[in-house]
């Protein structure tokens, strides 16, 4: 006899697989006929497909699809078209946005040129998938809330790629396409502009983000912890409080004196994900623009505590008799 | 049901252990290194420091050899830089240098044993400037230095040629000239300690003079058009350098600012004059030698071998560990004869 446990389970609940509601007018067929998949049922729905796709949805692909290649061959050529050495390098492999000397002009190809048409290409590609996401939402007659957080990590990367090196009048300030390489990215930005601790809406977007991770863990472990009552059918117990909300509420009312209601938690969890890269873009727009060194900045500012040296006084050689030894 | 959970369990154990096998293993020294609760802190891996002591001990001194007698330039024929020494001295040194740099040659490493005066060898040609290299760095170079001084030893190690050092990197890109560019970064490197930052950020900084300092000095925009790719080749020559001196960042600046100079350790203001020691150095001594060397000594973009942080240090933060070894050999502290003296003597 299966047993349901609530953190790891065996047991997977299948149906007879469903197309979902008949489409309106002007809209697509969806692709592909649905099927059962174990191992997507452990963690989800266990059928897969039909999807729908769409001309935005098409077009987004053929963009992201040709935004992807552009990076991989620009790897796939750094490394002489050698396949190991591509599998080997890849983490450090990157397309670098171009040099500071070409400003916002166009630089030639393989100075930066195929950056900036990776970049545009992926821009493109990532609005059309938000358009697609806001059609789908709408014409399943839901809220636009998943579109409109969306927007919260488009905000991030356009500021990053777009808004912030246009205002700069440079390029070379956006963030090259790699995974070490944008690591690093991050770190020089940091020390360009004076450690981006000292950013206040950095501080804000590490609050947001280190605050998701902790609504979802106390949310989930909430719910998970009531399933034996039904709990996780949350939408029902918002209008139709059974025990498991009960049980809920009260925990977390005895534990820390309040609690949020079967409906606000996701409220909750929505503004704290969206605001993480929000309030990060915003950092990001400020640094270099209105702000050149966020130490100083919070000196000035005194948000910055001097602290006492415990080393003997140094000064700057450079300062001194000239920079000469 | 109890099967599945263990044998999901022992997987992810095994690739907790594939993927930790990439770490350096616990326990580590951490010591404080500045005001508590800042941050301040040097980790030392203890297993490291025992590897490296092996080649941090100087060796043996030769007993001090008199200074009286007859000078070494009138025993000997066409001694340029060390003429001033008596031939005992001159002797003892000789016989140090061969330890040092060409334990296994001897001194047809340099020398043409059928005349030892003669410079055939740009090895020797190398060598007598080598000498006035290191007399150069001990007197007129202590701000870095110190009374510590440098010897051949400090860099050679017993090599012929030190161990680390330097050459321009090839630039030009791979395959393609279309496609591909890599913008002298993005390859894991050990020059920058494995990390995909600009990987030749010498030739920038210690050959030429461009720009470390690429912080904002003032809280709002003022003029610095530093950018952020800019501030990647200064990454990437404090990675060396922090790598080379097998030490964090912290060793030198404070955690606060990597700009500000105050409540800065001490160590900052003389790595300051490292790295213009190293820039003269590669000046005036490396680069003009460039018609001596031979085709195979020579890089892959045709220039001559130059210093860096790592040539001296190798890994620890003193060379040597702060061993006095030119206490020893005081002939090679003071500066006795300059480039424009030196003639070279074919026969």
């Amino acid at each position: 006899m299966p047993q349901y446990q609530n953190l790891f389970t065996t047991v997977q609940v299948t149906g007879p697989v469903s197309d979902g509601i008949p489409l309106g007018r002007a809209n697509d067929p969806r692709l592909g006929k649905p099927f059962l998949f174990h191992l997507a049922g452990r963690l989800g729905n266990a059928q897969i497909g039909p999807v729908y796709l769409g001309s935005l949805g098409v077009a987004s692909l053929i963009l992201g699809i040709l935004s992807f290649n552009i990076i991989g061959m620009n790897m796939l050529a750094s490394v002489n078209f050698d396949p190991v050495q591509f599998i080997r390098q890849l983490f450090w492999l990157a397309l670098e946005p171009p040099a500071p000397q070409y400003g916002l002009h166009m630089p030639p190809l393989n100075q930066g040129g195929w950056w900036l048409m990776a970049g545009f290409f992926l821009t493109l590609s990532i609005l059309l998938w938000w358009a697609r996401t806001y059609r789908r939402a709408r014409e399943l007659g839901m809220g636009t809330h998943v579109p409109w957080a969306f927007v919260g990590a488009i905000w991030l990367f356009l500021v990053l790629g777009l808004f912030r090196p246009v205002l700069m009048g440079c390029w070379c300030e956006a963030v090259p396409f790699g995974i070490f390489p944008h690591l690093d990215w991050t770190a020089a930005f940091s020390l360009r502009y004076g450690n981006l601790f000292y950013n206040p809406f950095h501080a804000l977007s590490i609050v947001f983000l280190y605050g998701s991770v902790l609504l979802f863990a106390m949310h989930g472990a909430t719910i998970l912890a009531v399933s034996r009552y039904g709990g996780e059918r949350e939408i029902e117990q918002i209008v139709d409080r059974g025990t498991a909300s009960e049980r809920a509420a009260l925990f977390w009312r005895w534990t820390m004196g309040f609690n949020a209601t079967m409906e606000s938690i996701h409220r909750w969890a929505w503004w704290f994900a969206v605001l993480c890269p929000l309030v990060g873009g915003i950092g990001i727009l400020l640094t270099g623009t209105v702000v050149d060194n966020w130490y100083l900045w919070a000196v000035k500012h005194g948000v910055a505590p001097p602290y006492p040296n415990v080393f003997p006084n140094v000064v700057d050689p450079a300062i001194l008799n000239g920079g000469k030894p | 049901m109890k099967a599945m959970t263990s044998r999901f369990l022992s997987w992810t154990l095994l690739g907790a252990v594939i993927v930790l096998s990439g770490c350096e293993r616990p326990p580590m020294l951490s010591e404080q290194h500045g005001y508590r609760g800042t941050g301040m802190v040097q980790v030392k891996n203890p297993r490291t420091l025992e590897d490296q002591a092996a080649n941090n001990v100087a060796p043996f001194a030769l007993p001090p050899a008199p200074t009286d007698g007859p000078r070494a330039s009138q025993v000997y024929k066409n001694v340029q830089v060390l003429g001033g020494l008596s031939s005992a001295q001159f002797t003892r040194l000789m016989v140090s240098m061969t330890s040092w740099v060409a334990p296994n040659e001897g001194c047809v490493y340099c020398h043409n044993p059928a005349n030892f005066a003669e410079d055939v060898k740009y090895t020797k040609v190398v060598a007598r400037r080598m000498i006035q290299m290191t007399q150069h760095v001990n007197s007129d170079w202590s701000k870095h230095v110190g009374s510590t001084g440098v010897t051949c030893y400090t860099c050679h190690r017993g090599n012929n040629i030190p161990q680390q050092v330097w050459f321009k990197k090839d630039t030009s890109p791979m395959g393609a000239d279309f496609i591909g560019d890599r913008a002298g970064q993005n390859e894991p490197a050990p020059s920058v300690g494995l990390s995909s930052l600009p990987n030749d950020p010498f030739t920038p900084f210690l050959l030429g003079s461009d720009d470390i300092r690429v912080g904002g000095t003032t809280a709002l925009p003022h003029d610095n058009r530093h950018s952020i790719k800019q501030a990647e080749w200064t990454y990437g020559l404090m990675t060396h350098m922090a790598t080379s001196l097998g030490v964090n960042c912290t060793f030198c600046h404070n955690t606060r600012s990597f700009v500000s100079w105050e409540g800065n350790p001490p160590q900052r203001a003389t790595a300051w004059y490292g790295i213009r020691m190293a820039r003269d150095l590669n000046m005036q001594y490396m680069e003009p030698l460039l018609a001596t060397f031979p085709q195979h000594r020579l890089g892959e973009t045709g220039d001559v071998a130059k210093v860096y942080c790592a040539t001296c240090h190798q890994g620890a933060n003193k060379p040597l560990y702060g061993a006095k070894m030119l206490d020893s050999y005081p002939e090679l502290k003071s500066i006795t004869s300059s480039a424009a003296e030196v003639k070279i003597s074919k026969r």
